[in-house]
């Protein structure tokens, strides 16, 4: 410090330095990217990271936004959920971007949003989730459980002959919504309780061998059994590991995850998973000539040729796709004005369909269900005839399915149609 | 008709699988044994099929056989090929009709597996291929099989009498399938009428039920013991070299865990480094853990530990920065991810006791190592000089160092042996939980709690304690859940530790009382 005040050019230098840097910095849009990048979420939130940067400099390719050139600004939240309110509040209030895209896991998505609610800011949250909610400033571009846990079950019932269903998962937010949400699911549609076992084991959870023993004794009563898995990290290898082991093979007792895809898998000897299935809305073995230059880009851009795509990744190239054709049409990246251009616009996605904005900022998506191949990819065995509307509110929880969100006639997220009124925002 | 196979869907594939079998010509097995095995291909540039022999992906080029001459009919490239997938539903079948023609194999055991295939899925036509084996069948243990089959398929036979001499003759088995089949007999059905018209067999049904639930119950305790002993066997594992170090030298090693993960990652490193002999590696790995977390120790108690003795409170903080700085030097080195440790094919699968019990062979492996390592520290401890010069400095240091005994040197020797160790016990994880940075902290706590539990300085109390500790779990864990087990452990364990402190087997004579 003393030696800077005796060097006043120091200082001069430093400020025309920087002075170029500020009236560039005008010129520019800036997009928040809120991923971890360090900690136990870094392995999956990193590859979200690059896809953000790479849509950014895609854009920047094609002459920018507006006229203008979009700069990324990264932070790193460091898999810490408080750390993620902070890190949000400096994008939005510090660095004012126009846009963030970001978070994982469901806790930081409901860290953040009071912040983005606050500041007025715009989220696109790009990871499947449990549902429950709708807030003004988030636009939720993966899927809503009717898009991945109810086509799933109605798979397994109608094309398996499933009649007995255990629901395992990791003890949290997302698994315990989930299962809530299909236990009602399936009573609704005749399942007996002694027909559906429920389990949770925490995070991390290592020791399966009594757990798929008891898998292994519950679906050996003579009906038909699968496994829907809502476990969540690293859990989940052991977890697979023991099934073979204990020669539980996909044609026996099938279990369909709700979180494990080809990033996963990469990390990992798949053929003792062979044949066991995912719920997704994208496969990275898709054959549309979308998804083809969409891996082809990715692979360019990451310089690694094995790097794998997978369903997240689709949902920031359709939320990406989505803010830039709202910003165009608003010729504004205002929140406001941002925020009422998006409903009802429409972008391709990468499975050769179209994704279509809600008023309840969902997105419409088709679902697959894949069998998982030796070599860590699917087999897509089902889907959905056309594409699903996401619902943010579940039809078949108590309390829940009066419920509606509307952010263009109604303007309001958590909209009782039996009480006629409208609670605000919903996070809790 | 092979050529379809390349464009057909799921559906159809299964029909001309169908239509090729139908003729029950053996030349068809390689085929479909090959499609159920991934290795039924499509060249791309003539759109014909062919059979590779092997499925290995890493092979640029794969030596192709043609699928009805089975002659060799030269190599591709890989990127000429295209696999013919396969979805559950197909593999199924695939395996029923492979088990069809397997049932002619010279080899009994080929031909047994090939029966219980068959039973899972038993249909008219399999039942005649059955029928027609038994009266051939020159080994007692299919015979034994085949009769099940029959049996099952008597239930179905007009006469009253041959139903109920099938369900004497099933009640000694004990497999669910044949279990629900009777208790399908007994279960009223929507009509208010039963499957089974006549009471008699009705009655015979429900004892035999009744008799197959009791043995089924009793292998059920059966093998909740056995998880409990593997479980425990973990336990004693990771806390007995805690006891050496905690125990004997009383030295509270917060850094225990990191050592284990040590370990786990030479047992990842020896693996790399023989790709091609996994079962191998294992058995190296042992040494090379006990090596390398064992030098670890060493350098530990030499640099760090041994300016720190008598004051535990350092020693703890001291160890706790060691393990953050192991678990940082691991981070650098292999990255935050998780590696994946294969298990060697020697160690996995189950052994299948009888129709209700099955043991897995990682677990039985773990339970015998545990109890080798055990006897093998017990051997040093008392039966050799390293041994005796441990037991001298620990129970009266100045004593030893006046009889010439180099205590600094059985200081670091003795830290060495527990850390070495828990470098053993980290091959031993790898098998079956995720080698990670943080493998060592998922233990550190369960370690220190077994040989608190055991009595501090005794080997026996950790082997007791660790042992009845993981039965007790896994008898908890089906009722209460994986959290609440644990959290009741704990508080019995406390609850055991303020009525008895000094644990299951507590230290007698003059070195307890100088210790204290």
């Amino acid at each position: 410090m003393s030696s800077m005040q005796r060097f006043p050019t120091v200082w001069l230098l430093a400020a025309a330095l920087a002075c170029p840097g500020a009236a560039l910095a005008q010129d520019t849009i800036k997009v928040g990217v809120l991923h971890s990048l360090s900690g136990t979420m870094a392995i999956s939130e990193t590859t979200l990271k690059d896809t953000v940067l790479m849509l950014v400099d895609q854009q920047n390719k094609k002459g920018g936004l507006l006229g203008k050139k979009l700069e990324a600004v990264v932070v790193d939240p460091a898999s810490n959920w408080p750390l993620f309110a902070e890190k949000a509040r400096q994008l939005l209030e510090k660095d004012k971007v126009a846009v963030v895209f970001g978070c994982w896991t469901s806790v930081s998505r409901k860290s953040v949003l009071p912040v983005f609610e606050k500041d007025n800011g715009l989220l696109f949250y790009p990871v499947q989730y449990e549902g429950e909610e709708s807030s003004k400033n988030v636009i939720y571009t993966g899927a809503a459980p009717n898009q991945q846990a109810i086509p799933a079950v109605d798979y397994l019932m109608k094309d398996v002959a499933v009649k007995r269903w255990v629901l395992e998962g990791t003890d949290y937010v997302y698994p315990r919504t989930t299962n809530k949400i299909l236990e009602a699911y399936l009573k609704a549609k005749g399942v007996k309780a002694e027909d559906i076992s429920i389990n949770y084991t925490p995070f991390g959870y290592a020791d399966w061998q009594a757990r798929v023993a008891a898998i292994k004794r519950f679906g050996s009563a003579g009906k038909k059994t699968a496994v829907i898995s809502t476990i969540n990290g690293d859990a989940n290898v052991p977890f697979y590991k023991e099934l073979g082991n204990q020669r539980i093979s996909a044609e026996d007792i099938p279990v369909v995850a709700f979180s494990v895809g080809e990033e996963e898998l990469s990390g990992l000897d798949a053929k003792p998973l062979v044949g066991h299935l995912a719920a997704w809305n994208y496969f990275m073995s898709d054959k549309a000539p979308a998804n083809k230059a969409f891996i082809d880009q990715w692979h360019a851009f990451i310089k690694k040729p094995k790097r794998t795509t997978n369903d997240p990744m689709e949902a920031h190239y359709i939320g990406f796709n989505l803010w830039v054709k709202a910003v165009e049409k608003a010729r504004s990246t205002d929140v406001e004005k941002v925020l009422a251009a998006l409903p009802g616009l429409e972008v391709p996605n990468l499975t050769g369909g179209i994704a279509k904005l809600l008023p309840n900022h969902h997105v419409t998506k088709p679902v697959y269900i894949g069998e998982v191949r030796a070599d860590g990819q699917f087999d897509v065995v089902w889907k959905t005839s056309g594409t699903v509307p996401g619902d943010a509110w579940s039809d078949y929880l108590p309390g829940s399915k009066e419920i509606e969100a509307d952010w263009v006639t109604l303007k309001c997220g958590n909209y009782n149609t039996k009480t006629k009124m409208c609670s605000g925002q919903s996070y809790k | 008709m092979l050529g379809e196979l390349g464009e057909a869907s799921f559906v159809e594939k299964e029909a001309i699988v169908e239509r090729l079998s139908a003729r029950g010509d053996p030349s068809i097995r390689p085929l479909l044994s090959a499609l159920l095995e991934d290795r039924l291909i499509v060249r791309q540039s003539d759109q014909r099929v062919f059979i590779v022999k092997s499925a290995d992906d890493s092979l640029a080029s794969l030596e192709l056989i043609d699928p009805v001459s089975l002659a060799g009919a030269g190599s591709a490239s890989r990127d000429d090929l295209t696999r013919i997938g396969t979805n559950n539903r197909l593999r199924k079948r695939l395996r029923a009709l492979v088990a069809r023609f397997d049932l002619s194999n010279p080899d009994a055991a080929v031909r047994l597996a090939a029966v219980q295939e068959i039973l899972r899925s038993l249909d008219a036509e399999s039942l005649e291929l059955l029928r027609s084996r038994s009266a051939v069948e020159p080994n007692a243990g299919v015979k034994a099989e085949i009769e099940i089959g029959m049996g099952l398929a008597s239930l179905d036979s007009g006469d009253s009498r041959a139903r109920l001499a099938a369900i004497a003759a099933l009640t000694r088995t004990l497999s669910p399938q044949v279990r629900n089949r009777l208790a399908a007999l007994v279960e009223p059905t929507a009509d208010g009428g039963f499957a089974e018209p006549d009471e008699l067999v009705r009655q015979a049904a429900a004892r035999a039920v009744r008799a197959i639930d009791r043995w089924r119950a009793f292998y059920g305790v059966v093998e909740t013991l056995f998880f409990g002993l593997s479980v425990g066997s973990v336990l004693v594992l990771v806390a007995v070299g805690l006891a050496i170090t905690f125990g004997v030298m009383g030295v509270i090693n917060m850094a225990h865990g990191e050592l284990m993960m040590l370990g786990a990652y030479t047992t990842y490193v020896m693996q790399l480094a023989m790709p091609n002999h996994i079962g191998v590696s294992i058995l190296l790995a042992v040494p090379a853990a006990f090596l390398v977390a064992g030098a670890t120790g060493v350098i530990l108690e030499r640099t760090i530990i041994r300016f720190l003795y008598g004051r535990p409170l350092e020693t703890l903080l001291a160890t706790f920065g060691v393990s953050l700085v192991l678990q940082q030097l691991v981070r650098s080195l292999f990255s935050a991810n998780n590696r994946s440790v294969e298990t060697p094919a020697w160690m996995s699968g189950t052994l299948q006791m009888n129709g209700a019990l099955s043991i897995t062979v990682n677990r039985l492996c773990i339970i015998a190592f545990t109890l080798v390592v055990f006897a093998i520290l017990l051997i040093v401890l008392k039966r050799t000089r390293l041994g005796l010069d441990i037991r001298a400095v620990s129970q009266n240091r100045a004593m030893a160092q006046a009889m010439g005994i180099r205590t600094g040197w059985v200081d670091a020797m003795t830290f060495g042996l527990g850390s070495g160790i828990a470098g053993i016990a980290g091959v031993a994880l790898s098998q079956f939980t995720n080698v990670g940075p943080n493998l060592g902290q998922s233990y550190i706590i369960d370690s220190f709690m077994v040989v608190v539990f055991g009595g501090v300085g005794n080997l026996w109390g950790t082997l007791v304690g660790g042992l009845s500790m993981g039965v007790v779990h896994q008898l908890l864990e089906p009722y209460a859940g994986a959290v609440l087990a644990k959290i009741l452990v704990l508080v019995a364990l406390i609850v055991f530790i303020q009525r008895w402190p000094r644990g299951l087997f507590p230290q007698t004579g003059r070195a307890a009382e100088s210790q204290t």
